[in-house]
């Protein structure tokens, strides 16, 4: 007669599979990285001369140890501060004290960098002779300023410029900038990044407010 | 002693769930394999500030962190906001030799790329994040990322 084996209860495997995967679930991270990306500017050479720019192309945020905004000489807010720049950049009126423009085909015939010539010319093919603004935005804050006031300020810049981006892209292209970078349409995006730079420059910290 | 009736012949046989580790091994296993650990433990309490710009950053093994924010155990290491690089509270003049060394461990093509997150409290003031920055710039890390918590508004 053969002899029986009893079989294993496997039923308490799952079990045992589950609770391993909860260890994993809790012990595991799944964040993701989220932030805003800036490029800091190489050090200052002392011997490289200072770059000429015309007052009215410079677009002056300050803001001091106690939090509070210096846009262009006026006490600003940070409801304000995203229309403002919008209009600093795209001066639709032509006003005198925002920011100059140049029509991307001067800019072509005043480059001699074969590689921001291509990038002008890749840009008039796409988006036609539009504007290039010459608008720099110039960030400085206190040693004593918070951190989460910054990085508020910094967002409403970041906002101001992507909404032009998108303005943009939505009158050409019929879908929003972010679309487009989802999508890899990699030419499109860079020629509306060469359009609308984000320039943003921070000065050289000082220390104002006294504290540290 | 009673005796149970059989009666087997109307109800219906059970679903049989052998299979039913395999179905959650396999579950295991993605997890175990899309996840990744935590390398090193933070000793500073960080509340990144929220910003409705943030874009997610790619490429992990090309970023490096620096972390800002008050000691997590105040009663030993006092209130003023530390920098912690890697696993130890460091001084702002360390941050050289770290980009070098995080420089060192990634390959030569995607040096360029090299991207270093800071992570800093919201609290913390601009005086230190200033420091670090300026270090970073000497050290030629010329590109940051300033870890925020993405909203929408």
């Amino acid at each position: 007669m053969k002899r029986k084996v009893p079989e294993i209860n496997a039923s308490s495997t799952a079990d045992m599979a589950f609770l391993l995967l909860l260890f994993f679930l809790v012990t595991a991270s799944m964040n993701v990285d989220s932030g805003l990306t800036r490029i800091l500017p190489p050090p200052p050479d002392p011997n490289a001369p200072v770059p000429e720019i015309n007052q009215r192309n410079i677009f002056v945020v300050l803001i001091n140890a106690a939090d509070q905004l210096l846009v262009e000489g006026k006490p600003g807010s940070i409801a304000t501060l995203k229309d403002q720049t919008k209009e600093f950049i795209a001066n639709p009126y032509n006003n005198p004290n925002l920011s100059d423009g140049e029509l991307l085909s001067e800019k072509i015939k005043k480059t001699t960098d074969p590689k921001m010539r291509k990038k002008y010319e890749d840009a008039l093919k796409l988006l036609g002779d539009r504007r290039v603004t010459k608008g720099i935005i110039s960030l400085q804050n206190d040693r004593g300023t918070s951190y989460s006031m910054y990085i508020k300020v910094q967002n409403e810049l970041a906002k101001a410029v992507n909404e032009l981006r998108n303005e943009l892209s939505k009158e050409i292209f019929g879908t929003s900038f972010n679309k487009l970078v989802e999508l890899k349409q990699d030419d499109k995006a860079e020629a509306i990044k060469t359009v609308i730079p984000m320039q943003i420059s921070e000065a050289e910290p000082k220390n104002v407010g006294g504290t540290k | 002693m009673g005796r149970f009736k059989k009666d087997d012949k109307h109800t219906a046989p059970a679903i049989s769930t052998a299979s039913l580790p395999d179905i959650i091994f396999m579950l295991l296993f993605f997890f175990m394999v899309t996840t990744t650990m935590r390398q090193s433990s933070i000793y500073v309490k960080i509340v990144p500030p929220e910003a409705s710009q943030s874009q997610k950053l790619e490429k992990k093994s090309l970023i490096s962190y620096i972390y800002i924010g008050p000691p997590i155990n105040p009663q030993v290491f006092g209130n003023e906001p530390r920098i912690q690089l890697n696993d130890t509270y460091s001084d702002v003049k360390d941050i050289a030799e770290f980009i070098t060394k995080e420089r060192e461990n990634i390959k030569e093509e995607d040096r360029q790329k090299m991207t270093t997150s800071l992570k800093v409290d919201q609290d913390v003031k601009m005086g230190i994040v200033t420091d670090v920055k300026q270090e970073l710039r000497k050290a030629g890390a010329f590109k940051i990322n300033y870890a925020a918590r993405r909203v929408n508004d």
